[in-house]
């Protein structure tokens, strides 16, 4: 059987490398991109400890962030389109209307 | 075996998320992406949790990237645009990647229970977590259903186009 | 039927209550008739509870209903107890029954005025804060009524506080109590010191068994006796009542002549034990009164302003009636404070009739002439002047002969002698008011002669029932001369006035000294009438050949003037100099400089908004990295 600890050394890198991908980049899909990677190794996290307790709970867990990932996807990448048609950017330099 | 698909799946994964943060072209980040969802999927399938990881296939991989790329290809940027290019940040990424994954290694496994790996087989099949779904969390449940609706009635005003009368 | 007293002041108060907070919203009439009423129940309560007082036998009074335990710290307590005995039920009796005759009044006078609502809120409160003082078991309660009337008597001074004078002579007053105040205070905290409590009656018990020395006992006395200088207006703190006469004329009659001034007189005749244990307190107190009695008299000889010179004759009676209660006729002082509530307010409420008449004017020089016009003022002012002058048979008479007659007895002849020189000057100056107003030639300004009316029967009808009242209010305290116990009045409130001594005058003495009185009263009148209706020449003669006098008199012996050269200056300049330093520079720089503070850590918080996700996502993640490294190490 593989060690669990492997799979906790993965989610850990996997996290950091979207927290890296979205200071690095300067455009707001990849960036928003990126946080789903995080998403990801959270839920890699969470299924590694249901399987080290034994119990289901860290599944259902999972299942229920995979859904609201879904909806929250929806909702963001509409308002990244309506921000393109306002700004017609999508540069994230750009939009700091929020100044002050 | 396992151990090595594990890795497989693990380097692919690891691979196609470089490749997203160093590609500037959008499609091709969506389609790395991909990759890297369904690589996941197999890792999770992995950790005897079958269900799960037909679910993230079908929405993660399938339902959400599609939005993505409907997105990209609907701004449909000509060229693509540069990463940071300035020196000290990315020294600063790199000291910074470094901390979190340590700390991040540190604290969960210190997580772990010291059983270590368990032996249970059957663990994520679809009959235990649909009756824990309905019974134990049924609240949630319920109360996804309502939030999703919300996010489709809000995604489609959002974008809706305004009459110029 | 004493079960109730504890309610006569709580139905003002709750007329009060009800004004405050619905007044303006409330028709006028319906305003007259509740606080009317409030007052009138009030009387009737009282007028139960004394005829059940008077079926009550000795052994129970004084009745006291403690209410609750207000204060209760360590060994200090004082509770919101009332008490029901004779004095307490005789003050009662005259602050509801004058209060409503005043406050029918004043729906007549001040029919036409803004604040209608406001001044009978304020009317109520007064009541109520008087009845509590006046029924209190201890100090700390009378003291709560006395601070209560202080106040009603500042907002009632400056009802009109738009006027400048008004406002000043509000606030004088308000201020000239306080030092009085202060010194009573003083005297509560060393009762409270040495015998632990406030009761009245734990009071007169320690001092029967002897808890205190007489030196301690002379200086809260005194104390407490410089506390009824400043709220009864005698020498040296009575500066404010001239002026309080800016005050609506129905509230110069029920508060400063009637019942706040009296407090005083009642709370020596309260601590009568304490007084007469000390001994030379008392001395100290009548000679006080009779000096007063005497200042003030003189000082109204030649003012003008038909108030001012009711006003002097008020300082100048309660003078009198501190003569009584310094002599140890406690008693007499009482029945002069009963006759005095009378017939001083009705010749204030006559003086308001008259000034109504005449559209406001106040000068006497103005007036004249005037008896033809007011068939129903004149009379009843000429009744409130004989009783105050003293003359036989009516209200006035009996308690200032009463007085009159302890004073001489108690062998304090100085004092006897100023009384008696008093009230010469009392029938002269009244006398005088009385021919300038209402006789002689007809010295009135032509816009006020228009207008002449008499007043409506609002005004009128309590005018003649105080009339009636001052003739045959005396009767209850008949003098030795007329038969041995027929002093109902001092009998009455014996258990409350424990007499030290009797003095028996022989009944020839008694006589003499009651025809000396009647002798000097008619004196005065005569004078009077010599000087303005015979020979209206000599006043102006004798001004013309004493100028140096009249001056003096006139400017009420600079008093003023002198207080604010000693005192009053060089607290508003110390005031001032405070002002400029401290307020303005320290506590003004403290509130603004926390906020230039606030200001400047804003700005430089503002730095860190820039308006960029990505720097605010690089502060979440480098959070979430401090956090977790605190967490695991």
């Amino acid at each position: 059987m593989i060690p669990l600890t492997y799979f906790l050394i993965l989610s850990a890198i996997l996290f950091v490398l979207g927290a890296i991908a979205f200071f690095i980049k300067k455009d707001l899909i990849t960036q928003f991109m990126s946080v789903e990677i995080m998403f990801n190794a959270a839920n890699l996290a969470f299924l590694t400890f249901a399987k080290s307790t034994g119990s289901l709970d860290g599944q259902i867990i999972v299942f229920f962030v995979i859904t609201v990932a879904a909806a929250e996807a929806a909702v963001g990448l509409a308002i990244i389109l309506l921000l393109y048609r306002q700004k017609k950017t999508i540069k994230t330099e750009d939009i700091q209307s929020m100044k002050g | 075996m396992a151990q090595f698909l594990f890795f497989l799946l693990a380097t692919i994964c690891i691979g196609a998320v470089l490749g997203m943060i160093i590609s500037k072209d959008q499609a091709y980040n969506a389609l790395f992406l991909i990759v890297a969802f369904v690589c996941t999927g197999g890792l999770f399938g992995l950790l005897d949790a079958p269900f799960i990881a037909a679910v993230q296939i079908i929405i993660y991989a399938g339902a959400i990237m599609i939005l993505f790329i409907f997105v990209v290809m609907m701004i449909n940027l000509r060229k693509g645009l540069e990463p940071e290019k300035k020196k000290w940040t990315l020294y600063f990424a790199v000291i910074v990647a470094a901390v979190l994954v340590l700390e991040l290694v540190l604290t969960l496994k210190g997580a772990l229970e010291p059983a270590g790996s368990s032996t249970v087989a059957e663990l994520g099949s679809p009959t235990d977590l649909g009756r824990l779904l309905f019974t134990k969390y049924l609240y949630p449940f319920e109360i996804t259903s309502i939030l999703i609706i919300a996010a489709l009635v809000g995604a489609i005003v959002l974008v809706k186009k305004r009459d110029k009368a | 039927m004493t079960d109730y007293f504890w309610l006569i002041p709580f139905i003002p108060a709750l007329s009060t209550l009800i004004l405050v907070l619905f007044g303006q919203k409330l028709p006028k009439k319906y305003v007259s008739f509740q606080a009317c009423f409030a007052i009138f129940a009030s009387f009737v309560v009282s007028l139960i509870s004394f005829f059940g007082l008077l079926q009550t036998s000795h052994e129970h009074l004084p009745i006291i209903k403690n209410l609750f335990s207000w204060i209760h710290a360590g060994s200090f307590q004082a509770d919101l107890a009332l008490q029901l005995d004779p004095l307490s039920s005789i003050m009662t009796l005259v602050v509801t029954g004058v209060g409503f005759l005043i406050h029918v009044y004043s729906t007549g006078y001040m029919a036409d005025d803004e604040g209608y609502t406001r001044y009978f809120t304020y009317l109520n409160l007064f009541t109520f804060a008087m009845l509590i003082l006046v029924m209190g078991s201890n100090l700390v309660v009378m003291f709560v009524g006395w601070e209560g009337v202080g106040l009603c008597s500042y907002l009632l001074i400056g009802f009109w506080f738009e006027k400048h004078s008004a406002a000043n002579a509000g606030k004088k007053a308000f201020i000239v109590n306080r030092i009085g105040d202060a010194a009573f205070l003083l005297g509560i905290f060393f009762i409270f010191i040495n015998i632990g409590s406030g009761e009245f009656s734990v009071i007169n018990q320690a001092i029967g068994s002897g808890a205190i020395t007489q030196g301690l006992a002379t200086l809260i006395a005194i104390l407490l006796f410089i506390g009824a200088t400043g709220k009864s207006a005698q020498i040296p703190l009575y500066i404010w009542l001239p002026d309080a006469m800016e005050g609506p004329t129905p509230v110069s009659a029920l508060i400063h002549a009637a019942t706040m001034v009296t407090a005083g007189v009642y709370m020596v005749a309260r601590m009568n034990v304490l007084f007469t244990f000390s001994g030379s307190a008392g001395s100290i107190v009548a000679v006080v009164g009779a000096l007063t009695a005497v200042f003030a008299a003189t000082m109204a000889l030649t003012q003008n302003d038909i108030k001012r010179v009711l006003a002097y004759s008020t300082i100048s009676q309660i003078g009198y009636m501190f003569i009584g209660c310094g002599v140890g006729a406690y008693a007499a002082g009482m029945f002069h404070l009963y006759t005095h509530a009378f017939f001083k307010s009705l010749l204030f409420l006559a003086a308001g009739s008259v000034m109504h008449a005449l559209s406001g004017e106040l000068n006497m020089q103005k007036m004249g002439g005037l008896r033809k016009y007011l068939p129903l003022t004149y009379p009843t002012f000429l009744i409130g002047a004989i009783a105050i002058a003293g003359i036989p048979f009516l209200s006035g008479f009996f308690s200032k002969d009463a007085i009159l007659t302890s004073a001489y007895a108690s062998g304090q002849y100085f004092v006897w002698a100023l009384g008696i020189f008093g009230a010469v000057l009392t029938a002269f100056y009244m006398f005088r008011l009385i021919f300038l107003t209402f006789f002689g030639n007809e010295r009135l300004e032509p816009h006020a002669k228009e207008h002449l009316h008499e007043s409506p029967p609002a005004m009128t009808i309590p005018l003649v029932v105080l009339a009636f009242f001052s003739v045959v209010a005396g009767y209850v305290g008949l003098p030795v001369v007329v038969g041995k116990n027929m002093d109902f009045f001092g009998r009455f409130l014996e258990p409350v006035i424990h007499k030290a001594h009797e003095v028996h005058l022989s009944l020839g003495t008694e006589w003499l000294l009651i025809l000396i009185s009647v002798a000097v009263a008619v004196t005065g009148i005569y004078i009077a009438w010599v000087f303005y209706i015979k020979n209206p020449k000599i006043p102006h003669n004798l001004v013309a050949r004493f100028p140096g006098a009249h001056k003096l008199l006139y400017n009420k012996y600079y008093v003023d003037e002198i207080y604010n050269a000693m005192f009053v200056n060089s607290l508003i300049k110390g005031s001032e100099t405070v002002y400029d330093h401290f307020d303005l520079k320290v506590i003004d720089g403290a509130v603004n400089g926390s906020a230039k503070a606030t200001n400047f850590f804003g700005k430089v918080l503002s730095y860190f908004q820039t308006g960029f996700i990505k720097d605010y996502a690089l502060i979440f993640l480098l959070g979430a990295i401090l956090l977790l490294g605190y967490l695991l190490f």
